[in-house]
């Protein structure tokens, strides 16, 4: 076992790669994510799906090979479809994300830093304080049957990546065609 | 590829396959998706903990999430450094209160951005708890270990997202 400190490195050397890359790809602006989210400019969504099937090739393979063990939520749709969509108000409202925001307040946006930073750590604890009226409520209505994909379809793994991959590329390219 | 470190943008598949990359390493090396709400429950629960003192840490939410610094917040902690390091070598560090896009909807006010802002992070945090994961943990490292909570959250941030941006900018802008 790696020492607590190596690990926080680790976590900190990771992160500045991360919000060096969403700079660079314009994930950290407003104007980008609102352009995604008024369909105008698909930039977030190649961005997001491009990294969904490199990662999921190398992913699978180091848990096929033993290397890694995943660990895919679990979730039912009082949570994940309510949550969303409750994210996705926020979302469209702020026009940065949790990770993005970070990038924001790096690049010296003040409307990010001022007025986004404290509304996400009201948000947060506005939860905690709700957390045990919803924890066997509403949070567990319609649970989902199976965690993942692949056992929700009965599909071996590689199948459900083999079919994905070429959708999303398919669905990339018809962005690109489209000038999006 | 758009190369150099002072270009203000890469391709976005180029920054795409470096997150996918990226994702191989931390889960290799740290045993862990990328994934960045969490962090600011944890933050959240310290402000309270300094502002109450150690009943904050009674509530059952932050007993399961416990306030303080773990890989993750370091992880946020770098995002800060790595974007100011980007605009700082492509010359868009900028302190700047009203972005492009809605000032040319809402005017160049300081304070209704800042509102809408802090609104609109209120919701976003609420609902990342809510649903245990945002745009990174659950639409990039939950989407490709083919999670299905991953996948319906990834299409409710986006579905909620485009439709309130619709109504902001096409119906009240």
């Amino acid at each position: 076992m790696r020492s607590k400190g190596a690990d926080l490195a680790w976590g900190l050397l990771f992160g500045m790669i991360f919000g060096f890359l969403l700079h660079k790809g314009g994930a950290t602006s407003y104007d980008v994510i609102l352009g995604q989210l008024l369909l105008a400019d698909f930039t977030v969504l190649k961005i997001m799906l491009s990294a969904v099937v490199v990662g999921a090739i190398g992913i699978h393979l180091l848990q096929g090979w033993g290397r890694v063990v995943l660990s895919p939520k679990r979730g039912s749709w009082g949570k994940n479809a309510v949550g969303g969509l409750i994210f996705g108000v926020g979302f469209a409202l702020l026009g940065y994300c949790p990770g993005t925001i970070a990038g924001a307040i790096g690049a010296g946006r003040l409307d990010a830093l001022v007025g986004g930073l404290p509304g996400i750590l009201l948000g947060s604890w506005l939860f905690a304080v709700v957390y045990p009226r919803v924890k066997d409520g509403l949070l567990r209505k319609g649970a989902f049957p199976k965690a993942t994909l692949p056992e929700l379809l009965r599909l071996p793994r590689w199948a459900v990546i083999g079919l994905l991959s070429p959708a999303i590329a398919l669905l990339l390219t018809l962005i690109e065609r489209a000038g999006l | 590829m758009t190369d150099g470190w002072a270009e203000l943008r890469w391709s976005p598949y180029i920054v795409g396959a470096g997150i996918g990359i990226l994702s191989w390493f931390t889960w290799f090396i740290s045993r862990r998706p990328v994934g960045c709400s969490t962090t600011f429950s944890r933050a959240a629960g310290a402000i309270e903990r300094l502002l109450r003192g150690r009943r904050a840490l009674d509530r059952p939410y932050h007993r399961e999430v416990v306030p303080g610094v773990d890989w993750q917040v370091m992880l946020v902690v770098g995002i800060v450094i790595g974007a100011a390091a980007s605009a700082l070598l492509s010359g868009d560090f900028a302190g700047r209160w009203v972005p492009g896009v809605w000032r040319a909807a809402f005017g160049s006010g300081i304070g209704l951005r800042a509102v809408v802002a802090f609104v609109g992070g209120a919701f976003l945090g609420f609902g990342a708890r809510w649903a245990d994961g945002c745009t990174s943990g659950h639409g990039i490292s939950g989407t490709m270990q083919l999670s299905v909570a991953s996948w319906v959250s990834a299409i409710g941030f986006f579905a909620g997202g485009i439709v309130v941006a619709q109504l902001l900018f096409r119906v009240l802008a």
